[in-house]
């Protein structure tokens, strides 16, 4: 039989990967959150101190919770963002949708750390917008609460995200038959009864993949808090960042990384409870 | 109600496609005036690419005229909208919604417009009953057969109980089979549904199954409307004649001209056809049509009409069909039916023979 062979060969290569960048760290994390110590003898006694630890500490369960939210408004404002763009490029834009939809794509080719940069010189205390509320009148005094701030660290998220969730949307958009809106034009839709009754939940995939895209490596930021974000607009991913590079308490890590983790399948395994998820992505 | 049901007045309508620097106008429909009577079955029957779901599109208002104005039950329909038009129409891919079910695809015209629940869950059986699908109302499109498909198709235009219903190409992609079955289910549900049919296909089998009255179109132009009989019997034009059913073609100058009978000289014999309007006068070239079965063939001594040779004779079970080649003229196609006392294959190959008909089975043309 040919069958397994070729099987093998299609999984074969992801397989690998995952096996190499997925499996084997989260195992070594696994083992990592049981060690006492980092380094030296202490790396040989296994322990569920960290465990202890970390459910008895409240602030972190603060953080993580808060952080969720964060991520979770972040993919929120992203998507209702992304969707009128994504719509506009896959409806109205005609012949030049595909030339548009480069031009959004295109910023995101630059290094991420540039532009997270570029709105620290948007936001800073003497940076574009102030400058430009300062010229206007609306403030008298530069404010230097635009930077260092949880809104700082929305605003750069939103702004690095939506790109990357319009992409999705814009697949799921484009892959509706054009004769279905007819269909329902046909059948006595308004315009908007149309969008309501066949657009939305056609591209319903689209809007679940984009923001499920955004909402969880936004979980785990920690590079856009620490450049824009202060001490007010830090998250749960400076925390981890801190206990492996600062603190070197690397089992503390690995075990907030787990949390991190088992939050992000609970809230998976919420969306597909509530039914439309998976049944959607069949379609 | 005298009345039509729809009514197109001079419809023209020209699509501009550019390409690079070059703008072209594409005629899709031109100079189109069609009558079409309440309850009538009436087909747009032409080849593909002729204006046919052009047409239909301009009826259901998805496409506007360029020029000349649209009727439905004597309403002008330049300023509504498809959504407010009382027609339906069954698209050539069904167009039927994914992600809803067979039931809730049937309903949504009636959802749309607030019929109450109750109301629309009674309606909804009816119609998936009158298309044998009322066990099927809980499946997903997807989950259906093409025929399937189409009859869920039909049941969702129908349940609204539109003026007019169109359907384009519906029996397209079924096969031959099940596309007759099809054919002879619609044509007795619109008799007993008694809505006004608007049917597009370039199956001309199909049209003169079905209509009630049918336009041949060629090129954005309706070429002749008439009965399935009509059309059959006294095409009109090349087109027509070509297009349906077979045709043999001769080209004769006219001699004489008695009333509608005219003589013609086709190579060295006369022969008679008739004229449907005006007929030529003597001198004129002309072209005429007679089908295959309206043929006769004969070997005597007596000079009967065009002398040929017999190229070719196949024997397909009801009928014989024998290839005729004659001076001058292309190939001529004679169909004779097996029947009681005609031998299967009187005639054959390389055999000398005379072929006839009666004048009034030979159509002059207007081209
Ligand atoms: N949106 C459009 N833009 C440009 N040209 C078009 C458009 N729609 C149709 N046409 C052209 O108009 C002509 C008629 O098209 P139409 O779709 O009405 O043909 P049809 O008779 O339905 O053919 P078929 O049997 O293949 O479905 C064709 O030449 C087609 O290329
Ligand atoms: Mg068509």
């Amino acid at each position: 039989m040919e069958h397994p062979k070729r099987l093998l060969a299609l999984i074969g290569p992801p397989g690998v990967y995952l096996t190499l960048f997925f499996l084997l760290p989260l195992g070594i994390m696994a083992v990592f959150s049981f060690r006492a110590g980092t380094i030296g003898e202490a790396r040989n006694v296994f322990t569920l101190e960290h465990y202890r630890q970390f459910i008895a500490n409240t602030a972190y369960h603060r953080l993580l919770w808060r952080s969720s939210l964060i991520a979770f408004g972040i993919a929120s404002i992203s998507t209702l963002l992304a969707y009128p763009l994504a719509y506009f490029l896959a409806f109205q834009a005609g012949e030049r949708k595909l030339t548009l939809m480069t031009l959004i794509i295109i910023p995101t080719w630059t290094s991420y750390l540039l532009r997270v940069f570029a709105w620290k010189l948007i936001l800073g205390t003497n940076g574009l917008l102030n400058t430009f509320l300062l010229s206007l009148g609306i403030i008298d005094r530069a404010s230097p609460i635009l930077l260092y701030s949880r809104n700082a660290v929305m605003v750069t998220l939103v702004y690095v995200w939506v790109p990357f969730v319009a992409l999705p949307i814009f697949a799921a958009l484009e892959r509706i038959d054009r004769s279905l809106l007819e269909a329902a034009a046909d059948l006595g839709c308004k315009p908007w009864q149309s969008f309501l009754r066949v657009t939305l939940p056609l591209s319903a995939p689209g809007i679940i993949a984009g923001f499920f895209f955004c909402l969880i490596p936004t979980l785990g930021e920690y590079v856009t808090p620490l450049l824009v974000g202060g001490g007010q607009g830090a998250m749960y991913g400076n925390l981890i960042q801190d206990q492996f590079v600062r603190a070197l308490n690397w089992s503390m890590g690995s075990v907030m990384s787990l949390a991190m983790l088992l939050a992000v399948i609970v809230l998976l395994a919420l969306f597909s409870r509530m039914g439309s998820f998976s049944k959607l992505l069949e379609l | 109600m005298s009345e039509p049901a729809v009514e197109l007045r001079d419809v023209t309508k020209v699509f501009a496609s550019t390409r690079g620097d070059v703008t072209e106008e594409v005629y899709a429909v031109q100079d189109m005036n069609l009558e079409i009577a309440q309850g009538e079955f009436f087909t747009l029957l032409g080849p593909s690419g002729c204006g046919k779901t052009t047409t239909l599109r301009l009826i259901a208002g998805f496409e506007r005229p360029t020029r000349g104005e649209i009727f439905i039950q004597g309403r002008p329909m330049s300023k509504v909208p498809p959504n407010l038009r009382p027609v339906n129409t069954v698209f050539q891919n069904y167009a039927l919604f994914p992600h809803l079910n067979v039931a809730r695809n049937v309903g949504f015209g009636l959802e749309v417009r607030r019929v109450s629940r109750s109301e629309r869950e009674r309606r909804v059986h009816e119609a998936l009953e009158m298309v044998q699908l009322a066990e099927m109302s809980n499946r997903k499109p997807s989950q259906l057969s093409g025929g399937q498909q189409q009859r869920v198709a039909l049941a969702r235009a129908l349940v609204n109980q539109p003026a007019v219903l169109l359907l384009d190409e519906p029996l397209g992609a079924l096969d031959l089979k099940l596309r007759k079955a099809m054919q002879i289910e619609l044509k007795q549900l619109q008799a007993q549904v008694g809505i006004t049919f608007i049917y597009v296909t370039h199956d001309q089998e199909e049209a003169l199954t079905m209509s009630d009255r049918i336009a041949v179109m060629n090129k954005g132009r309706v070429l002749q409307v008439g009965d399935p009989v009509t059309l059959y019997e006294r095409p009109a034009s090349h087109f027509v004649a070509d297009f349906i059913g077979e045709s043999n073609f001769f080209r004769g100058v006219v001699e004489a001209v008695s009333g509608q009978v005219v003589e013609l000289r086709v190579g060295g014999a006369r022969v008679q056809a008739t004229a449907s309007d005006s007929p030529p006068s003597p001198g004129q070239e002309a072209l005429f049509a007679i089908r295959p079965e309206k043929m006769r063939l004969a070997v005597s001594e007596e000079d009967l009409g065009l002398h040929g040779t017999i190229q070719e004779v196949i024997y397909i079970g009801t009928d014989t069909r024998y290839i005729v080649s004659v001076e001058a003229q292309p190939p001529v196609a004679v169909r004779v039916q097996n029947g009681c006392g005609i031998a299967p294959q009187e005639y054959r190959r390389g055999e000398a023979v005379q072929l006839f008909w009666l004048p009034e089975d030979a159509h002059l043309l207007a081209d």
